[in-house]
């Protein structure tokens, strides 16, 4: 049944798109929005609006219960979950189930399977795509790890197989550093979770991170290419591109293929995304998880393809099928965007919530902005930092970058601190225009002084 | 009499974390750039510093409550 009465769950920039997207195909729009978002643009934008408590996001967004009876009070028979929240939240899934109101998003027996980093790697080594190498089991022995490391591959990872986070993550280069690490991570292993056992894993010096964003009705699916998310900081992405100029043809045919196949594998439903890393140097790829929404970054992949990924994600979620094959998709020159969040970028960062005084938007071929600012908007302390997405699409990757640069010129913000500034001096920087930077990459340039004020 | 003001707009919390103790007790002598609460903003976590020393009278607002940039947070004396 095609979707008529749409919830947003979600608020910000996402909810503003969803609404847009929604609108585009006739659909009524409902945004659900906590006591602190009632003058929010999604608000605004939407058809009808309904409160769902509290700013605390424990209380309104992230609140089940709360959710559900907004959804059935407006007699909504669709919910957008957007990006974050409760948008991989299979107990909410099955709530909306119960309710009979259907999920822009797979089933939440696949978000499950999914969210479970091990049953996601093996359903993900059934379907074909490479993972990262490691020990089968436990290790007990150095001579055990040894052998092991060898059919791996150095440099490998030692880690404590009872271990979480990154504790004690060693790297050995050599079988003599393995021989020398082992015992220290046994020790050390031992005095932290009682249990000496280790685990291998190769690792994948300065990668870089590609992804691939595939849709899916349920029986069929199709990729839409890949992009190229290294520049973050603190494992949050700054900068991302569409496609991943690193890539040959053949590396981006079998990235994209055997993403592919693991969606069908699944039976996926909706728009997801399959993360990489990628070894520039042997050419080799890894999957480290599956994000079973859409993402942040989508609209890179939208330029790249000319596809509305939110409508599409919606026409599925109502019952239709796939409206382009892979053969109707294809890659039309190369698309950058960058986040504008609230947070001053010459000040570690520091969260800069408050009122927008003034607002100038870049306009022209090929420039975009997805936002949800308005003049005199007060930015709630409460969520994220996420202002806007300012994204371009120009022929090649040199031409994005100097539209990227004239597009931030002409972008002003006015009253709160953005990081304008970082993008600006990262499209100027010469790595960056070289395509030479992976995800250890920001963090350093950043602690090394390569922002300067403006003067 | 001295206020510790909030830096940020936010959340405001007077302890670590649920069930650790309150980072300064009234009676407690305070010593400059001791941590006094935490203030969410963004989902980031910041600290909030007495700016001079002195014994903690009280918390001015509760934990978990919503403050603005500038709000007194607590009570110094001497």
């Amino acid at each position: 049944m095609p979707i008529k009465r749409m919830l947003i769950a979600n608020r910000g920039e996402i909810a503003v798109r969803i609404i847009r997207a929604a609108k585009a195909m006739d659909i009524h729009t409902i945004q659900a929005h906590s006591e602190a978002d009632v003058d929010m643009l999604a608000v605004r934008l939407a058809d009808e609006a309904v409160c769902i408590g509290p700013a605390q996001a424990a209380q309104s967004y992230l609140n089940i219960e709360a959710v559900v009876a907004a959804a059935k009070a407006t007699k909504a028979d669709a919910v957008h979950p957007g990006y974050g929240f409760m948008a991989e939240n299979a107990d909410f899934v099955r709530a909306l189930d119960a309710a009979g109101i259907t999920f822009v998003g797979p089933s939440a027996d696949v978000i499950d399977r999914m969210g479970d980093k091990v049953a996601a790697r093996l359903a993900a080594k059934a379907a074909g795509v490479p993972v990262v190498p490691g020990s089968k089991g436990r290790l007990d022995t150095v001579e055990e790890a040894v052998s092991v490391a060898a059919e791996l591959g150095y440099p490998v990872m030692i880690k404590a197989a009872a271990g979480g986070g990154g504790k004690g993550i060693r790297i050995a280069d050599t079988e003599a550093d393995l021989r020398k690490m082992a015992p220290q991570a046994q020790a050390e292993a031992k005095a932290s979770f009682g249990d000496g056992g280790l685990y291998l894993e190769r690792a994948i010096n300065s990668p870089r991170h590609i992804e691939v964003q595939i849709m899916g009705d349920g029986t069929d699916a199709v990729h839409y290419f890949e992009r190229e998310c290294s520049m973050q900081r603190r494992r949050q992405k700054v900068w991302e591109e569409a496609g991943a100029s690193c890539l040959d043809q053949e590396t981006r045919s079998h990235l994209c293929d055997t993403a592919v196949a693991l969606a069908k594998a699944v039976n996926y439903v909706g728009a997801g995304t399959l993360e990489y890393l990628y070894d520039r140097e042997t050419k080799e790829f890894f999957f480290i998880e599956m994000n079973t929404r859409i993402q942040v970054e989508h609209p890179v992949t939208e330029m790249l393809t000319g596809t509305d990924l939110v409508q599409e994600m919606i026409h599925v979620a109502g019952g239709g099928k796939l409206r382009k094959s892979q053969a109707d998709i294809t890659r039309n020159g190369h698309a950058i965007e960058v986040r504008l969040n609230a947070e001053d970028p010459m000040m570690q960062f520091l969260p800069s919530p408050g009122k927008i005084n003034t607002l100038r938007v870049p306009e022209g071929d090929g420039i975009r902005f997805d936002h949800f600012l308005y003049e005199g908007y007060q930015v709630p302390p409460f969520y994220d930092s996420l202002l806007g997405k300012l994204i371009v699409h120009a022929e090649n990757r040199d031409a994005a970058i100097a539209l990227m640069i004239s597009a931030l010129e002409g972008l002003e913000i006015g009253g709160i601190k953005t990081t304008k500034p970082l993008h600006l001096a990262l499209a100027h920087d010469a790595s960056v225009r070289a395509d030479d930077f992976h995800t250890q990459w920001l963090e350093p340039w950043l602690a090394a002084g390569n922002l300067k004020p403006t003067p | 009499m001295a206020q510790v003001l909030s830096p940020v707009p936010g959340t405001f919390y007077t302890q670590a974390a649920p069930g650790e103790p309150q980072f300064k007790q009234p009676g407690d002598s305070v010593a400059s750039g001791d941590v006094i609460g935490l203030i969410e903003v963004m989902k980031t976590f910041i600290e909030v510093k007495a700016e001079a020393s002195g014994t903690f009278k009280k918390f001015l607002v509760e934990d978990g409550a919503a403050i603005n940039a500038g709000q007194p947070l607590a009570e110094l004396e001497g």
